[in-house]
């Protein structure tokens, strides 16, 4: 069989293109038709040339790491390009189809071709179990990359003022973020030697107990160093929730707003934010 | 026996700990403090631990009765420089020094001491400056 499959090599990769572009899932906007084809011909190439009798009842024989390095490379790519699982998944089946179709345009028996069909579809589903798990990997590398992305992104600590910290947060408090959060936060006060943060939470979808103890922890450690730590950006449905659940911050400086929490610093700081004379003098000759 | 130095600025006691304190010598310093605090009848503490990278909850317990021990004795505490690996060990111990103040280095807490001890003479009521943990 494996001899017929190898004369007959132009043939598969004919039918087969001519399966994944009739298909109605096909995705030319991701990938060239041109690209498809080449990524195509290596394949079958790989697969057919290392075909025999005897590896066709084990996809893990070493014949075939070609084969599962090239779907590992092929289903990795598509993964990060964005290809659908059932798109992935298709790319390998039609050549199955492809490859029993051959085979069936072979005259020969029926027992024998029933055998060797099941064997071939047998090696195919391997490889696309393989494809599958390749794919999701690929996904879930591109998902770690990006929570790492948003870790990253999420925290900045900005100085507002000489002496005065501010630091946005955005997205779910968990507990690892909180350490991100506070090791960031405590650290550029040290390095500014700030005295004031502002932790401004109105960026954080939900305040549940958890996250109002990673808070309070957060606002802990500032003290102890000497800082003072301010909470802004309390919309009124964390409020609610806050005294609905029974969450006491009353130890804490709260402001609804940044503004707030601003004008709280620059007074305790005995700093004073004025209109220049030229502009009240201005709004006085209106009046 | 180690010992860790305890010098007298002005009107001010300057504690500075520059080596890892081990069980031991933390209770030393703490006695050795009292005895001074009484002695020179200062105002103000200053205990300036930027050196410190490791704290335990014996350490952080030390602390805490240093600072209830001189107010005792009617003098404030201010621990000063403190590492933000070491707050955060702090604060996941439960052990957010109740009743000792604050300052990010020894120039802010010389300050916060000479604000608390002149409201103290005038007897004023509150400033907005403080940072008590209380």
């Amino acid at each position: 069989m494996a001899h017929t499959l190898n004369n007959k090599k132009s043939e598969i990769l004919e039918l087969w293109m001519k399966n994944q572009l009739a298909d109605s899932g096909l995705r030319d906007d991701l990938i060239s038709n041109k690209d498809l084809r080449v990524q195509s011909e290596e394949l079958v190439n790989a697969l057919i040339t290392n075909l025999n009798d005897n590896n066709i009842n084990n996809s893990e024989s070493p014949d075939f790491d070609k084969v599962t390095e090239l779907l590992g490379g092929i289903s990795i790519s598509r993964a990060r390009q964005g290809f659908s699982p059932r798109e992935t998944g298709n790319f390998i089946l039609t050549l199955k189809e492809a490859l029993l179709e051959i085979l069936r345009q072979e005259p020969s028996d029926v027992n024998v071709l029933f055998e060797e069909s099941l064997k071939l579809s047998r090696l195919l589903d391997n490889f696309t179990i393989l494809t599958f798990e390749t794919f999701i990997k690929g996904r879930e590398e591109v998902i770690l990359r990006q929570t790492d992305e948003i870790t990253d992104i999420s925290t900045p600590v900005i100085k507002v003022w000489d002496g005065i910290l501010a630091m946005p947060i955005i997205g779910t408090l968990d507990s690892a973020r909180t350490q991100v959060v506070m090791e960031n936060l405590l650290q550029k006060i040290v390095e500014t030697g700030s005295s004031i943060a502002i932790l401004d939470i109105s960026g954080v979808p939900a305040v549940d107990s958890l996250v109002a103890q990673h808070l309070l922890k957060a606002v802990s450690a500032t003290r102890l160093m000497g800082a003072d730590c301010i909470i802004s950006g309390i919309r009124p449905e964390i409020a609610q929730t806050i005294v609905h659940l029974g969450i006491d911050l009353s130890q804490i400086i709260t402001k609804a707003s940044l503004a707030g929490a601003l004008q709280y610093a620059f007074k305790s700081l005995r700093l004073e934010v004025k209109r220049s004379a030229l502009e009240v003098k201005g709004i006085t000759n209106l009046q | 026996m180690e010992r860790i130095p305890i010098l007298k600025l002005g009107a001010f006691l300057l504690v500075t700990i520059q080596i890892d304190l081990y069980d031991r010598l933390a209770l030393d310093l703490e006695e050795d403090l009292v005895a001074m605090v009484e002695k020179t009848s200062v105002k103000g503490v200053l205990i300036d631990i930027s050196a410190v990278g490791i704290v335990d909850s014996f350490m952080g317990k030390i602390l805490g009765n240093i600072g209830s021990m001189c107010k005792l004795l009617d003098a404030e505490t201010v621990v000063v420089g403190m590492q933000p690996a070491v707050a955060i060990t702090l604060v996941e111990l439960g052990l957010p020094l109740k009743g000792v103040y604050t300052a990010l280095n020894v120039d802010k807490g010389m300050e916060l001491l000479r604000s608390k001890i002149e409201i103290e003479d005038i007897v004023e009521a509150d400033d907005d400056d403080d940072t008590s943990l209380n």
